[in-house]
């Protein structure tokens, strides 16, 4: 087993009744995987390997950041989209929000 | 002409807009649904908790049938309930006794009983915990405020994505006059990872 340099890591924290999410991405990312998983697109071992590579990895990110990760890393993976089309459309949800006035529901442009 | 940190216009966060990525690219190509992701994050959120796995523990203490039938094949007795892992795996029941305290952890990310507990607490998403419970689970269970004697052996359950465990805590002391559904109340659910030891009732009501 990989040794794990414990002084370069947090302490535990020790929290009880935390919310089951912290942020609505949290949730969207978490769900996705599931259904995903239910429509067949990946099998529950694979998801788990892709998780376990994130988390083994050196970067120190919040365990939804690596979650999101191992979404993005295995869906490229089985070319159910590519890194490519994944920046597109991340670019182009920034350009939806910068006209979208503040409290109104951004959406992508239909057209 | 406005500058550009006035806030009249929405803002999203990196993350928020490589999950709206994720998630328009894939329901356009049909890999998923919004319906079914709304519903998910619904039933995570609201019906599915520590809750499900404290009705196991609770029948396990009062009906040796199920008792039997969840030591030797965990995974049906808790579907009997009506708890269903939809990721395949096996679920193992650990009965904690006089000699043996049982801890649960997941070394190498989190795999957790979903369908019985619910998502994991962050502590149990930790690096700390993952590699140290292994190691010196005395004293991570001293963490927690557990003190088990050094009589008592304790067994640390590695879980994977095959194979969750669920621990079955001891009967408190002076609950023999509870039903099933007062003793659920009594599980919590570190108690059913193993960080917990359930008190005995000081004074039953």
């Amino acid at each position: 087993m990989k040794e794990v340099d414990l002084t370069h890591l947090p302490d535990m924290v020790l929290v009880d009744n935390e919310p089951v999410f912290n942020e609505p991405w949290e949730a969207q990312a978490f769900a996705m995987v599931i259904d995903l998983h239910q429509k067949g697109a990946f099998t529950w071992a694979e998801w788990a390997s892709a998780l376990s590579t994130e988390i083994q990895g050196s970067e120190l990110r919040s365990y939804y950041q690596h979650w999101l990760c191992a979404l993005e890393s295995l869906v490229t993976v089985k070319q159910l989209t590519s890194t490519t089309a994944l920046e597109a459309r991340k670019t182009q949800w920034h350009e939806a929000a910068a006209r979208t006035p503040h409290g109104e529901a951004i959406e992508l442009q239909s057209d | 002409m406005h500058s550009h940190d006035d806030d009249d216009h929405s803002h999203l966060t990196d993350i928020e807009a490589r999950v709206r990525a994720l998630e328009s690219l894939l329901s356009e190509k049909g890999y998923i649904d919004s319906a079914s992701v709304d519903k998910i994050v619904q039933t995570y959120e609201t019906n599915i908790g520590p809750q499900n796995g404290a009705h196991v523990v609770a029948k396990a203490w009062t009906n040796p049938e199920f008792n039997t039938w969840l030591k030797n094949d965990a995974t049906a007795a808790i579907h009997s309930l009506g708890y269903t892992s939809r990721q395949g795996e096996h679920m193992v029941a650990v009965f904690n006794s006089a000699d043996t305290h049982h801890l649960v952890v997941c070394t190498l990310c989190s795999c957790y009983p979903w369908s019985v507990l619910g998502l994991p607490p962050t502590w149990y998403k930790s690096p700390p915990f993952r590699s140290r419970a292994v190691i010196e689970p005395r004293a991570v269970l001293a963490d927690f405020g557990v003190e088990i004697s050094e009589s008592i052996t304790i067994e640390v359950h590695d879980s994977t994505a095959e194979i969750r465990y669920l621990v079955i805590p001891e009967r408190p002391e002076n609950t023999n006059n509870l039903g099933e559904t007062e003793l659920a109340k009594l599980v919590t659910r570190d108690s059913m990872i193993g960080t917990a030891v359930l008190d005995k009732l000081s004074a039953t009501s």
